[in-house]
């Protein structure tokens, strides 16, 4: 080998550490980013205000007095008609709501997508185009129905009426969800498990269903957040003692008698917001993985 | 008494017929080998086997008993295949055991079982091991091992070795065949790989658009295929074909005529056109010329060294035609060769059904 003249290209290719393109686009999701973070702020610092000082209008600036009263008030004495606990009430009764919903679509959901992806039974096609077809109807047009088929088996205005509704709607997008992610999974798996002497049941639950972590985390993430921000089903189908938070809050928000709390409405906001949003930071990454899992083979 | 019988089986996807009426009959501890290329329906008839797949017409017997319509677990089979399909989240130990614990088996049984495999198959160190933490080979050996603790009549393998790098893979052909002769089982193999068949098998089943073109002994198979698509489909580097025509004095390709005297037919040759094959390893070369019916010089067109063999490009009587000689002897490009052809040699095929004459 000749000498390595020190001019000559050698080693690793130098990175230039500023350059204009990294620029433009550094300063764009920054500006994004405070755009959309500038709401949460001021729901943030404003319900650390006290009244008073809400009231000089200044939004943006920080509470020179910090207090957390009007999240105290929010959570536990905030009045809606004849009820002063607040929005705790509201959050333990979508908690019972909530668990049930989310468990018993998720189980019945992986159960279906586990017959069309495997046992192809049958009008199979047919049955998954139906269920897809499902996934297209709006919400208000089965309102009423939905009223009436409750009111007849003994279940309006009873939780379990409304974990049985949000199963239902659960269903067409969270059998889709399964049925792709166990379609992109190894047939041979499958014949193997048969092979072997194993049952509908036995090669769901032992087989399969241990292989199925990242898409039962994304349909819990979904169904999570779905049923948690209800507002619609949660008015219609409870009575004001069973209602979901998300009514809750928009019963102290527009209580139409004296002064507007807005440091109370914005804590009782974040309060009710805090669920997703928790499920969202821990389960982010899960969540875009799970769904591109799922995604890749239909 | 024979291991597995098929009977008249067919199977159609809607209008595709996808197999069509096979007949096979396979003998106690025979291995039997399904080759074709992809698509010809091979791992399909071993799913049919399997009872992975419902057939659509026939029976299917294995040890004397009709099991068209059993369940896979009770047929007596166990498979092999060529994902290696173990479950990922059971140790190695796990992967072996399902399938007893799923027929309710005591466990003393279920260890003494998996025990004796693991010795058959050296992977007593890996029991305790997850699938994701062992190579390729090892993976199918538990997956061997699966089908050997459930003391199954009949291994099916599909492809079993197709996912392995060539050496590892000549490797396990090797203990598959030593395994076949310490256990004795009828086993059911499917290929594309002709290399894999020729050694392994017993007997080799070819198989193309759902049919089998010929069922026989693998010399039987190279020496005497039954028409054109199999004596193309095996030997590699295949079969040269020339257009041809038997008259008085014997074959006639292009410019050149040969007596076939010595050529064995299965019927009286009619005077007539003929497709005429040739293996590249059975165009004489060198000393051997001085023994063949008919020689002649060509010119080498194009060499592809080998190591042990070169395969040289020729025309010979208007045909492209390859043929192969002694990796040590010295040849340029361009130069001349002398080769030389036997009757015994050719193979004849009828220039419209392509079956052997």
């Amino acid at each position: 080998m000749a000498d390595l003249a020190f001019k000559d290209a050698c080693g690793p290719r130098p990175k230039k550490a500023f350059t204009l393109p990294n620029f433009i686009i550094y300063t764009t999701l920054t500006l994004l980013a405070i755009y959309y973070l500038a709401p949460l702020y001021v729901m943030i610092v404003t319900s650390l205000k006290t009244m008073p000082e809400v009231r000089l209008g200044n939004v943006f600036s920080l509470p020179q007095e910090v207090t957390i009263e009007p999240w105290i008030k929010a959570w536990a004495t905030a009045c809606t008609g004849l009820n002063c606990d607040g929005l705790s009430r509201g959050f333990w009764n979508s908690v019972q709501i909530l668990v049930p919903s989310v468990v018993l679509s998720i189980a019945v959901a992986s159960v279906n997508g586990y017959a069309l992806a495997f046992w192809r039974f049958k009008g199979a096609n047919l049955l998954f185009t139906i269920l897809l077809f499902g996934a297209f109807i709006p919400y208000q047009v089965m309102l009423y129905p939905i009223v009436m088929i409750l009111r007849d088996i003994g279940l309006y205005g009873d939780v379990w009426g409304l974990v049985i509704v949000h199963s239902i709607f659960g269903m067409p997008i969270l059998t889709l969800l399964f049925r792709n992610y166990f379609s992109s999974l190894p047939e041979e798996l499958f014949k193997a498990a048969r092979v072997d002497g194993a049952g509908f049941w036995r090669i769901l639950i032992r087989v399969l269903l241990p292989m199925s972590a990242p898409i039962v985390v994304v349909a819990i993430i979904l169904q999570v957040t779905g049923i948690w921000n209800d507002f619609l089903f949660g008015v219609v189908y409870t009575r004001p003692e069973s209602y979901p938070m998300t009514v809750q809050l928009n019963n102290i928000v527009n209580s139409t008698f004296g002064e507007k709390e807005y440091n109370v409405n914005m804590a009782a906001t974040i309060l009710t917001g805090l669920v997703p949003l928790v499920v969202y930071f821990v389960s982010g990454k899960l969540f875009v993985r799970g769904i591109a899992a799922g995604a890749v083979k239909g | 008494m024979h291991s597995v019988s098929v009977k008249d089986l067919s199977l159609s996807f809607g209008p595709v017929e996808v197999l069509q009426k096979l007949d096979i009959d396979i003998n106690d501890g025979e291995f039997l080998v399904l080759l074709g290329s992809s698509g010809c329906g091979k791992s399909t008839l071993l799913n049919c086997i399997a009872g992975l797949l419902d057939i659509t017409d026939g029976q299917i017997f294995i040890k004397g008993r009709n099991v068209t319509w059993d369940e896979p677990s009770q047929r007596g089979i166990g498979m092999v295949f060529q994902s290696y399909a173990l479950y990922p989240q059971m140790s190695v130990e796990g992967n072996l055991s399902f399938g007893l614990k799923n027929a309710k088996m005591p466990a003393a049984e279920i260890s003494k079982r998996v025990g004796r495999a693991a010795e058959i198959l050296q992977i007593g160190p890996l029991l305790k091991r997850k699938p994701a933490a062992l190579s390729g080979g090892q993976r199918q050996r538990v997956a061997i091992g699966r089908a050997l603790v459930r003391d199954v009549d009949v291994f099916l393998f599909d492809e079993p070795l197709s996912n392995l790098d060539a050496k590892l893979r000549a490797d396990l052909r090797v203990e598959l065949k030593q395994l076949h002769r310490q256990l004795k089982n009828t086993m059911i193999y499917v290929t594309h790989d002709q290399v894999e068949a020729m050694t392994l098998a017993d007997r080799i089943a070819i198989m193309r658009d759902g049919s089998i073109q010929q069922l026989a002994k693998p010399d039987e198979i190279y020496n005497r295929p039954v028409n054109r698509y199999v004596a193309d489909f095996i030997g590699s580097p295949s079969m040269n074909f020339m257009q041809g025509s038997i008259g008085a004095k014997g074959l006639t390709i292009g410019d050149v005529t040969l007596s076939i005297d010595g050529y064995k037919s299965a019927t009286k040759l009619a005077k007539d056109d003929v497709i005429v094959g040739v293996r590249p390893e059975h165009v004489a070369t060198g000393n051997d010329v001085a023994d063949a019916v008919y020689c002649t010089k060509v010119t080498a067109d194009l060499l592809e060294p080998m190591g042990a063999d070169t395969l040289v490009w020729t025309k010979f009587a208007g045909h492209e035609m390859r043929f192969r000689m002694d990796g040590q002897v010295r040849l340029e490009e361009g130069q001349e060769v002398e080769i030389g052809l036997s009757p015994e040699n050719l193979h004849l095929f009828d220039k419209v059904t392509e079956e052997r004459l």
